[in-house]
């Protein structure tokens, strides 16, 4: 099965969830006096999960690709043969940035997050990298919590 | 109303005015083009400055030229790293973004910036004329319409966003709906579908998803497929070329006209706004071409970049219609604008024009002199400002990745908002390896919530679903709604019939 109609499949299963919810969930928990209203909390939702389901399912069973279609920007299809372990590292970074933010302080946890970024990516020239993350990350600091206003914690958390 | 232009001249042309508008389309430019800070966060950011300012003609006047700045700021990250910091200047990036690529990145921005500054302009002149009257056209639409016309508006988006595919584009639209409804809504004052987790009270925001269907994706198929941002380097070298051919110009010119006229107009309308003028505009544009330019749409189609951008400006000059004379914000940044004005002293509303005509005329006064502030300022800039895309891919990538996730801790400033951005980027990646199209998943979202209270609305006066039937207007738009979803996928299942039949009839 090709992937549109697997993700068609996984939207469908959303449907499911979100149409059980407000079809038999929600309601319960709802005071006596909003009962007497012409709508409810689950109103909307309950047409969105038929709708949806629907249109799901037209994808799913109607939706068949021409044999021989020509691939998207970056063919699924032959994944394994592209920078994948870029891409995940870029991912882990990010993920790993969220989680670092608050401890490590703002300018730490995004100096590294570029170096490494860039390291990730490829480069080696560590004289041009190293000043330009630090620069960034300071640059950005100063705009954001001094000029805009926005609190940043600059520094780790034990500081 | 000639001696209020003339007042209005008169606080509009002061040497302290002026600078407020230059210093407020440069910022907007240089601030809207980080993707992540819209327009509404910069004027939230800039309120306090204005104030400070006192004079309220003074402080509106800098808050528009930060608003025009912004939008067109947006605009130059859709065409050059295709991150749309505004959900406005999505639609830009389907073409402007291709050109960019196709190493006609300098091309791609004179064409925005001239169709913003006409688009802007017509705005402008449009409001001052039909100000007074199209206040009593946006009395007439009642929730029913609105949401009629919501639904009419997320309908064209599925039809024409979906690159002929109306199911997928129609799919995503309604999964926006759905994620729209996660969190507190406004007339219930609960919340749903939360699964318990309080980062979810107050819903998914709107930069965090936007970040996430757009900048994301682009960053992560810049990384898998390398070729890409190479491709965009030899681009980068290709942006020498600024001026449009007068055969080019001649092109653009009617779509700019007819589509500064639509946007105004949607504009005007409380909830549509410039994100549906531009879709609409797109859209439209589309459909009035030949088949060779249909083809060219969403791979760097000059009409197709000039049709949003002068849209999404006359809209912004049109939602100043019902703040200005009802008291109305007619989108987002303008219930900003609006906050502003009341800690100024200042109520819009009918009254605005009669008791404080310098106000009133000085801020559209000052809209043309920002569309042409812009113009002057952003074409001689086009080529630094287009140098972004001779950054290196080593570290633009993982610059982009960071003013994504900055885009999105700003405005909540909460680091799992940072990892729900990741996990909706992850899936966005998927739904583009898929080719399901994002754009309508953004769409549904901003609109979803103002969707499900205008339907609420609708229900209550009403007491049930009879408003779908009772109101003329509104079955006619719901009409118009189905059958743009129908009949192009009726279109498409005929054309595949008769290519069926031309087969047997070969094999046989």
């Amino acid at each position: 099965m090709a992937l549109d109609r697997w993700l068609a499949l996984i939207i469908l299963g959303i449907c499911c969830v979100y149409g059980y919810t407000a079809w038999f969930l929600m309601d319960g928990s709802l005071a006596p006096f909003m009962r007497r209203n012409p709508v409810w909390p689950s109103t909307f939702p309950k047409i969105l999960s038929i709708v949806c389901g629907l249109t799901a399912l037209w994808v799913l069973v109607f939706q068949h690709a021409p044999p021989g279609e020509k691939a998207g920007e970056v063919d699924y299809r032959r994944l394994l043969e592209y920078k994948l372990q870029q891409a995940g590292g870029l991912i882990a970074l990010m993920v790993g940035y969220a989680l670092t933010l608050r401890p490590l302080g703002f300018l730490l946890s995004t100096a590294l997050f570029l170096a490494i970024g860039a390291v990730t990516l490829g480069e080696r020239k560590y004289h041009i990298l190293v000043p330009v993350a630090l620069l960034a990350s300071g640059l950005t600091w100063y705009l954001v919590a001094e000029v805009l206003g926005v609190y940043l914690r600059p520094l780790p958390i034990l500081f | 109303m000639l001696e209020g232009i003339l007042i209005g001249l008169s606080t509009a042309f002061s040497g302290f005015n002026l600078a407020l508008v230059a210093a407020g389309c440069l910022i907007g430019t240089l601030i809207g083009m980080l993707p992540g800070l819209g327009p509404m966060s910069i004027i939230a950011i800039m309120i306090p400055i204005a104030i400070t300012i006192g004079d309220p003609a003074s402080a509106l006047i800098l808050l528009a030229g930060v608003y025009y700045g912004a939008i067109f700021g947006g605009s130059t990250s859709s065409i050059l790293i295709n991150a749309p910091g505004v959900a406005s200047t999505v639609a830009t990036s389907f073409d402007g973004y291709p050109l960019a690529r196709s190493g006609h990145a300098g091309k791609a921005l004179t064409v925005a910036a001239i169709a913003s500054f006409a688009g802007g302009t017509i705005g402008a002149i449009l409001l001052m004329i039909f100000a007074p009257m199209l206040s009593t056209v946006a009395l007439l639409f009642h929730s029913a319409e609105y949401f009629a016309l919501m639904v009419l508006g997320l309908s064209a988006v599925a039809a024409f966003g979906g690159k002929g595919n109306v199911a997928k584009a129609l799919l995503m639209t309604l999964l926006g709906l759905i994620m729209a409804t996660v969190g507190e809504a406004a007339l219930f004052n609960a919340a749903r579908f939360t699964g318990g987790l309080m980062d979810l009270q107050s819903g998914f925001g709107f930069i965090t998803l936007a970040m996430a269907m757009f900048a994301l994706p682009e960053a992560l198929f810049l990384v898998l497929d390398p070729g890409r941002s190479s491709r965009s380097d030899t681009g980068g070298s290709k942006i020498g070329k600024l001026r449009i051919s007068a055969a080019e110009g001649r092109e653009i010119a009617p779509v700019i006209g007819r589509q500064s006229l639509q946007g105004f107009l949607i504009g005007v309308l409380p909830g549509a706004g410039a994100t549906i003028a531009s879709f609409l505009g797109y859209a439209v544009e589309r459909n009035l071409a030949t088949k060779e330019e249909q083809e060219m749409f969403g791979k760097g189609s000059l009409k197709g970049l000039a049709a949003p951008e002068a849209a999404n400006n006359a809209a912004c000059s049109g939602s100043f219609v019902p703040l200005l004379t009802l008291g109305i914000p007619g989108s987002g940044t303008t219930a900003i604008l609006l906050g502003a004005l009341l800690s100024l002293n200042v109520s819009p509303g009918p009254r605005l024009m009669i008791d404080e005509p310098d106000i009133f005329w000085s801020v559209i006064i000052s809209m043309y002199l920002g569309n042409l502030i812009l113009l002057l300022l952003n074409l001689p800039l086009i080529p630094y400002i287009a140098k972004l895309l001779a950054i290196p891919r080593n570290y633009l990538i993982p610059f982009i990745l960071f003013f994504t996730l900055m885009g999105s801790y700003i405005g909540q400033n909460n680091p799992t908002e940072l990892l729900i951005l990741v996990g909706l980027g992850i899936a966005a990646t998927a739904f583009r390896l898929a080719d399901y199209p994002l754009a309508p998943l953004l769409i549904g979202f901003i609109l979803g919530r103002m969707l499900e209270d205008n339907f609420a609305r609708a229900m209550q006066i009403y007491d049930g679903p009879s408003f779908l039937w009772e109101r003329p207007m509104t079955i006619g738009l719901l009409v118009l709604a189905v059958l743009l979803i129908f009949l192009p996928s009726y279109r498409q299942w005929r054309a595949q019939v008769k290519i069926k039949k031309a087969q047997e009839r070969y094999d046989r």
